[in-house]
């Protein structure tokens, strides 16, 4: 045994904290540095610590230090934090995006085409929508992330549909894709769609789709107009909303208003959530939130609900999707870390605990990740929202495509497609005036 | 005369006064100790209110992507949008009724207030103030589920009554009246309190003499009482005009610019335009439109104000 003495202790000492200095990276707990994030702030109760799971499991294996900072989508938050960071320089190394704020901040945020590419070759094609937000003149600005991303298709009361209306929604749509029988499938169009509020309405149990001036109204207005293959702006800045497939979407969305509450003008993203809550509506377009809180707050609603797709028009089923992203800042400290973490989070087997802690709110943008089992386990009752994710026929639209992202976030957020409906029905506009209206506003958002 | 001043080290037995040097001198004037107490104020509003200001101004003079100086391009493309020129017009309009109610309910209720018993007055003066002290943002929100457009707390008081609800929210003109009416609750009280201190400075005496003169109420209010507080109406105007106009919290939360941008203000739509849009130059130009008239009419009223004072004076 070895004796210890002060001056070999000594000697060890300044040989150990020579070698820190020199090569601080080797031997410390998080040798590869810190990650910071800004995520968004996930709504259901719980979700956030999936991701905190995966970033620490992550963080353990690499030996990064990662921080996640929660900042909440109420009252923009999220986007002033950003916008914030943008214009200072400085801020997290890994930025959570809502819709069209890649766009926003292309100029400030690192390629991810290596990330993006690789996940592609693993995973299959990727939706549309996210290539449209996110894929800048051929260059990935932001990786498509399941936290959050969401598409809005029917939820709906089978109960009071079965009862009022004569449509049993779980037999054209039962929670396994290969018994849907097509014809049935087809039947479920707009006009069947008009034809059921108007008898919902007269039991008594409205639909509930909201005309504000907030994503779920500008959302599902999208699918409708997309349904009959209404063009705002095309791809080249031209505008075409002046068109017979505008004043057809128009005429089937003054029928469906005329046979809601006229409180639907002001409701925002929770007021349709709360009308199904209530147990006085019997239908609504949104993410399983709604059923979710039901569950909760109403279990007799929640065990009568069943998401399935969007109706079908002449130009095929178009249901409105919202995904978000993960952008890495130009100014980022750790990028090739933030990379690295960005693809272990975007793996089925993360992606499948993301979608779990999320009740299956969470949807990835690849569709092959669609067969995750959460959205079939989820009840009551059980397949409630087998039909969630898009399938079948159903495919992904954002209001404001195919027009330059520049000019389709315009259109989107200054919510011109449920103004026009506004315009038509609550304010007794003639349609004409109203698509002059609009031709006028499309014209301003083309500003270079 | 320095060998006059008292200083601590003097009264100290057995040491020599010692001559003050030129920075103990430079401490000593009353015009750098005020500098110096007010420098942290100034520094707070240099960072926080000056250099935003001038940055903004620049900011809304660039192109949309940030890269290219515009001038004024960014007012002139507002200039010929309709949807902005609606703005203008709510925005006045909400301005113009906000600010009239409140400083009619203001002097109303200050003159109510000051007839009180010294006793009771401070009891009301608190509870009066209360809409004034709560943060707007939370005050709004009760508002907002008092009007909300399914499960309104006044719909259903009005229905048990019999009567029909109220779209306080879903119709364009009755949001527009909700958001002026949570307004005026909110800012009334600053009108009160202010008037009540310009009521409790004009003297007794004029109202003794006027009374000796057989002057009726009506006309002591008209010759007396609103002469005597014009600069404080004046200036509680053009304060509470500047706010209004740039309101954002109650119309954001309530209507969010809703139904059919119809109850959008200059703050809210900039809000649009620059931060949800991306667009931070034109917001930035929207959110600065009122300035320059807003100013030149800061500068009439404010002469006024001197002019007057100088008459008082």
């Amino acid at each position: 045994m070895s004796s210890l003495s002060r001056r070999s202790v000594l000697k060890t000492a300044a040989m150990g904290s020579a070698a820190a200095v020199a090569s601080p990276y080797v031997s410390g707990a998080y040798a590869a540095g810190t990650l910071t994030l800004g995520c968004w702030d996930h709504w259901v109760p719980g979700a956030n610590k999936a991701l905190d799971k995966l970033a620490k499991e992550w963080g353990d294996k690499n030996k990064v230090d990662v921080k996640i900072d929660y900042i909440t989508s109420q009252g923009e938050k999220d986007k002033l934090t950003a916008a914030a960071e943008a214009q200072a320089g400085t801020g997290h190394d890994i930025m959570s995006h809502r819709d069209w704020n890649i766009r926003i901040h292309q100029d400030k945020l690192e390629p991810l085409n290596d990330v993006v590419e690789g996940l592609i070759k693993q995973y299959g094609p990727i939706s549309p929508v996210a290539e449209y937000l996110a894929k800048i003149k051929g260059t990935w600005r932001g990786i498509p992330t399941t936290v959050g991303s969401q598409v809005k298709p029917c939820c709906s009361r089978f109960d009071l549909y079965k009862e009022h209306a004569g449509i049993d929604v779980r037999d054209i749509f039962p929670a396994d894709e290969k018994k849907w029988d097509k014809a049935k499938v087809d039947s479920w169009t707009w006009d069947k769609y008009v034809e059921s509020a108007q008898k919902l309405h007269k039991a008594g149990f409205p639909v509930g789709l909201p005309l504000g001036q907030t994503s779920d109204a500008v959302d599902w207005v999208g699918g409708l107009f997309n349904a009959y293959g209404v063009v705002m702006v095309d791809a080249k800045d031209n505008i075409k909303i002046n068109s017979d497939e505008t004043r057809q979407a128009m005429e089937i969305a003054r029928k469906i208003t005329e046979s809601m509450s006229p409180d639907v003008f002001a409701w925002d993203d929770a007021g349709n959530n709360r009308w199904l809550i209530s147990g006085k509506g019997s239908g609504i377009m949104n993410p399983p939130s709604a059923w979710a809180v039901a569950k909760r707050d109403n279990p007799k609603v929640a065990e009568n609900c069943w998401t399935h797709p969007v109706p079908k028009g002449p130009k095929g089923r178009f249901v409105g999707q919202l995904p978000q992203f993960y952008g890495v800042w130009q100014f980022s400290k750790n990028k090739q870390a933030a990379k690295e973490f960005l693809t272990y989070i975007s793996q089925k087997s993360s992606v499948g605990q993301l979608v779990a802690a999320s009740v299956g709110y969470d949807l990835p943008s690849f569709k092959s990740l669609y067969d995750l089992p959460t959205w079939n386990e989820v009840e009551p009752p059980k397949g409630t929202v087998y039909g969630y994710p898009p399938r079948g026929d159903e495919q992904t639209s954002i209001v404001g495509a195919p027009a330059r992202s520049e000019v389709g976030a315009q259109i989107y957020n200054q919510a011109i497609n449920t103004v026009m409906i506004s315009k038509f029905t609550q304010g007794k506009e003639k349609l004409d005036d109203v698509i002059k209206w609009a031709e006028k506003e499309l014209e301003g958002t083309l500003r270079a | 005369m320095a060998d006059t001043v008292q200083t601590w080290g003097s009264t100290v037995p057995g040491k020599a006064t010692a001559k003050p040097n030129r920075m103990q001198k430079f401490l000593r004037r009353r015009s750098t100790i005020a500098f110096l107490m007010c420098l942290p104020l100034i520094l707070i509003i240099v960072c926080l209110v000056i250099y935003p200001a001038f940055y903004s101004i620049y900011l809304s003079m660039l192109n949309k992507a940030q890269t290219r100086f515009i001038g004024l391009g960014n007012f002139t493309f507002l200039m010929s949008r309709d949807t902005f020129w609606m703005v203008v017009q709510q925005s006045t309009i909400f301005a113009l009724t906000a600010v009239f109610f409140k400083a009619l309910i203001g002097l109303i209720t200050a003159h109510l207030v000051n007839n009180l018993p010294a006793k009771g007055q401070r009891k009301w003066r608190g509870m009066l103030l209360v809409p004034w002290v709560i943060p707007l943002a939370l005050s709004t929100l009760g508002w907002w589920w008092m009007f909300d457009p399914t499960n309104s707390a006044f719909n259903y008081t009005l229905r048990s009554l019999g009567f029909d609800g109220i779209p306080w929210l879903s119709d364009p003109y009755w949001a527009r009246f909700s958001v002026i009416l949570v307004n005026v609750w909110y800012g009334a009280p600053f009108f009160l309190i202010m008037y009540l201190a310009a009521l409790k400075s004009v003297p007794e005496q004029l109202y003794e003499a006027a009374s000796i003169d057989g002057a009726s109420a009506w006309q002591k209010f008209v010759h007396i009482t609103l002469p005597m507080m014009r600069n404080i109406i004046a200036i509680t105007v053009l304060f509470s005009m500047i706010v209004t106009f740039a309101n954002f919290d109650i119309v954001q939360i309530m209507t969010a610019g809703g139904p059919r941008n119809m109850t959008h203000m200059f703050a809210t739509y900039a809000f649009l335009l620059g931060i949800r849009s991306g667009d931070l130059p034109l917001g930035a130009a929207t959110s600065l439109f009122m300035f320059p008239i807003l100013a030149i009419a800061a500068v009439f009223i404010l002469r006024g104000v001197r002019k007057r004072g100088r008459e008082i004076g």
